[in-house]
């Protein structure tokens, strides 16, 4: 064999390599596969992300906010910075957790081996999986303390950094702009309600809300923050918000307490 | 009418042979052509899900629609509460089934001269077929506030009767919590292989014995599937693997102005667990513990609702357990009933005079498998085995085996398309079920069979 039929065959094992990596996902210790995926796709995920993934199912236009567009590969939920693919994980914890507030359900009653599988066949609608490295999760240092000071940092932060623009000046999220967003597919979007006691998109715990404010929200206009903040800015705005995001609204019992609330 | 029957017979195995053969040919041509697929659709249409999303193949659930119904009708979405919905959506189900379908029973009580039963009688084969319907289902459910849900199930029966199969409300996630739900109307018990769900419909195949078995002559009146008056507390976990439910219910077997005046206690238990490469499987324990009257106050001979008197008690007690093997999956059902000794003869409890020589409370074990293939969500296999044999008679005098039931069944179900508005399907079944020593007059056994095929659609 020649050099260059060598050389031909080390390409087309790596494009076979990466092309199997895309074909799988790797959670812990579970191995998802996309031919297995693809079954469960089928069943659970063609009404709203269609049969191409690319979002649009027969239940799409009925839909706000729209079905993800798997083909773009453009990921709100991620632990890796701006921009760049999410991780296995994130995909994982998506798919678990589900998106509150809109069409997309919590699908932990699916088996660990099924999501993983479905991630598997949801990365073979977008070539990025194949063309680009696995990027790593940005690192979230230990949360310090939430005190009164670090609460008052946080909502200068959120004044200076203008985040009320959007999410509106108590972060009722009717902010001046809002009624102007639009996502990455010019549709109309609009910004999260802080106050509403509801779970954030991306997860509810501390370190999701910091992930979010790292990583920002690809596809919608909420930018990353991880150059324009330390992390103990971030830890800071991340303590203020987490005052606005009173329990409100949990059901019947805070029926009165939720109506009773001033506009 | 005997040759009429007999050349009938020679028909029908003539038409058996081609039955099969051209239902081979149907099965084949939509292995060949079933495509990517697709339940209660007006769950469906609040949340633009398929029907597949939450029914390995409707009704039957899959682990996510169970989750769903744990969860009290709601996705958990922050959209479940009917605010959210347009205000022309309404969440009503309806249900029929128009079909072709043969009965067949060996021995039926035959006048042996037409109208005059004083001529003599004998026992004949009978088998009669027709169009129909198996009935008319009409479902509402939903939720009426965040974590308030509710259904509504009027039935129409095969004789055009209505009646309400179920109806109740439910508070969902009390103080925050999943593990405390509150359930008060009449509804269907917890149990996990869902009578109501079952995916059998004909008149020998389409309920499970063992759910309603009570031996001959016993007064004990009580269903394992039928739907019951009273409160339930329930709780699950996120993925509903953890599920327990424990009702407090009427002593009347679901029915209104009942005799009775006490209450029963059913508890169920469910866990289940994943095994790499074969997925969810479940196990569960029950048990019903409740009492019947066995006597009460009459007015003009007819009894007065809420005087029964001398009860006596029974127990419905089994595990069960769902195992998935790839696209095989079986439901395995165990049951073991107990009877009060008056209850089981039929005897009044303030007449103990009256019990038989040596009398018992009987005991009986029943139990099922049952298997579906499902080929994609679009076709299902279905098959059943089912028992239920007495281990001990009421009356020691009774043969040891009488009452005993035996039933197979097989079918398959065809959903042509699948969308998140309504569904479709095809189907067709065959079922024959062996009682032992039942026959009226000759005390041999009662052999019936049922063919089912027509179309089951719900919108």
């Amino acid at each position: 064999m020649g050099l260059k039929a060598k050389g031909v065959a080390l390409i087309l094992l790596m494009s076979c390599s990466t092309i199997s990596h895309a074909q799988q996902s790797a959670i812990g210790k579970l191995t998802g596969k996309a031919k297995s995926g693809k079954e469960l796709y089928r069943r659970y995920c063609i009404p709203c992300h269609g049969v191409y993934g690319d979002g649009a199912g027969e239940s799409a236009p009925h839909l706000d906010p729209k079905p993800r567009d798997f083909t773009k590969a453009t990921f709100k939920c991620r632990s890796t910075p701006s921009g760049s693919l999410p991780t296995d994980s994130d995909l994982y914890d998506t798919i678990s957790r589900g998106i509150y507030n809109s069409g997309m359900p919590p699908w932990k009653p699916l088996t660990r081996q099924q999501r993983a599988d479905l991630i598997a066949y949801v990365k073979t609608f977008s070539t990025r999986f194949q063309e680009e490295p696995p990027v790593a999760s940005v690192s979230i240092p230990p949360e310090p303390a939430r005190t009164p000071e670090s609460i008052q940092r946080g909502a200068e932060l959120f004044q200076s950094l203008n985040c009320w623009g959007c999410h509106g000046k108590d972060g009722r999220g009717n902010g001046p702009s809002a009624a102007t967003l639009t996502d990455n597919k010019g549709y109309p979007i609009h910004p999260f309600d802080l106050t509403s006691g509801g779970p954030f998109k991306c997860g509810e715990t501390s370190r999701d809300m910091f992930k979010d404010l790292a990583t920002g929200l690809d596809g919608t206009p909420m930018p990353s923050f991880s150059t324009a903040l330390q992390p103990d800015q971030i830890w800071d705005l991340v303590h203020y918000i987490q005052t606005l995001s009173a329990k409100s609204n949990k059901g019947y019992f805070h029926f009165a307490k939720s109506e009773a609330k001033p506009k | 009418m005997g040759a009429k029957i007999l050349a009938g017979a020679g028909d029908v195995m003539a038409s058996r042979w081609t039955w099969r053969r051209s239902n081979w040919v149907v099965v084949m041509v939509m292995l060949s052509a079933a495509a990517p697929a697709y339940g209660i659709p007006a769950f469906a249409r609040k949340y633009n899900l398929r029907c597949s999303d939450c029914h390995e193949a409707w009704p039957k659930l899959n682990n996510f629609g169970q989750t769903f119904k744990d969860n009290g009708y709601q996705l958990m979405t922050g959209r479940d509460a009917p605010i959210y919905q347009q205000s022309s959506y309404f969440p009503i189900m309806f249900r029929v089934v128009p079909q072709w379908h043969r009965e067949y029973n060996n021995r039926v009580v035959t006048d042996i001269i037409p109208g005059n039963p004083a001529g003599g009688q004998v026992e004949s084969p009978v088998t009669n077929s027709e169009f129909t319907t198996a009935g008319l289902d009409i479902f509402s459910a939903g939720t009426l506030y965040k974590n308030i849900s509710f259904a509504v199930q009027p039935s129409l029966d095969n004789n055009g009767k209505f009646h309400l199969l179920t109806y109740f409300v439910r508070f969902d996630s009390l103080i925050d919590s999943r593990w405390l739900n509150v359930k008060v109307g009449k509804f269907e018990l917890d149990t996990l292989i869902s009578e109501k769900r079952e995916l059998f419909l004909s008149n020998t195949g389409g309920f499970y014995q063992s759910y309603h078995f009570t031996p001959v002559g016993d007064r004990s009146s009580f269903g394992l599937g039928d739907a019951q008056l009273g409160a339930e507390l329930s709780g699950h976990s996120s993925n509903s693997y953890t599920r327990y439910s424990i009702a407090v219910l009427n002593s009347g077997d679901g029915q209104v102005d009942a005799v009775s005046n006490s209450y029963d206690i059913f508890a169920n238990f469910t866990q289940g667990f994943e095994i790499p490469k074969l997925g969810l499987q479940r196990v569960g324990v029950y048990g019903y513990f409740g009492q019947r009257p066995t006597f009460s106050q009459t007015s003009n001979g007819v009894p007065i609702p809420g005087t029964g008197s001398g009860n006596r008690s029974f127990s419905r007690t089994g595990v069960y357990g769902l195992w998935y093997l790839g696209k095989f999956d079986f439901s395995t059902f165990y049951l073991h009933g107990a009877d009060n000794v008056f209850l089981g003869n039929g005897v009044s409890a303030d007449q103990p005079a009256n019990l038989p020589p040596g009398a018992v409370g009987p005991t009986w074990n029943g139990g099922f498998v049952e298997a579906h293939y499902t080929y994609n969500p679009q076709l299902i296999l279905l098959g059943k085995y089912e028992t239920v044999q007495m281990s001990r008679q009421a009356n020691p005098a009774t043969r040891k085996d009488f009452g005993d039931v035996r039933v197979w069944t097989v079918g398959y179900r065809w959903y042509p398309f699948m969308g998140t508005r309504a569904g479709l399907a095809w189907h067709q079944e065959y079922s024959r079920a062996r009682t032992i020593g039942t026959a009226p007059l000759t005390g041999r056994d009662d052999v019936t069979s049922s063919f089912v095929m027509g179309f089951d659609f719900d919108f």
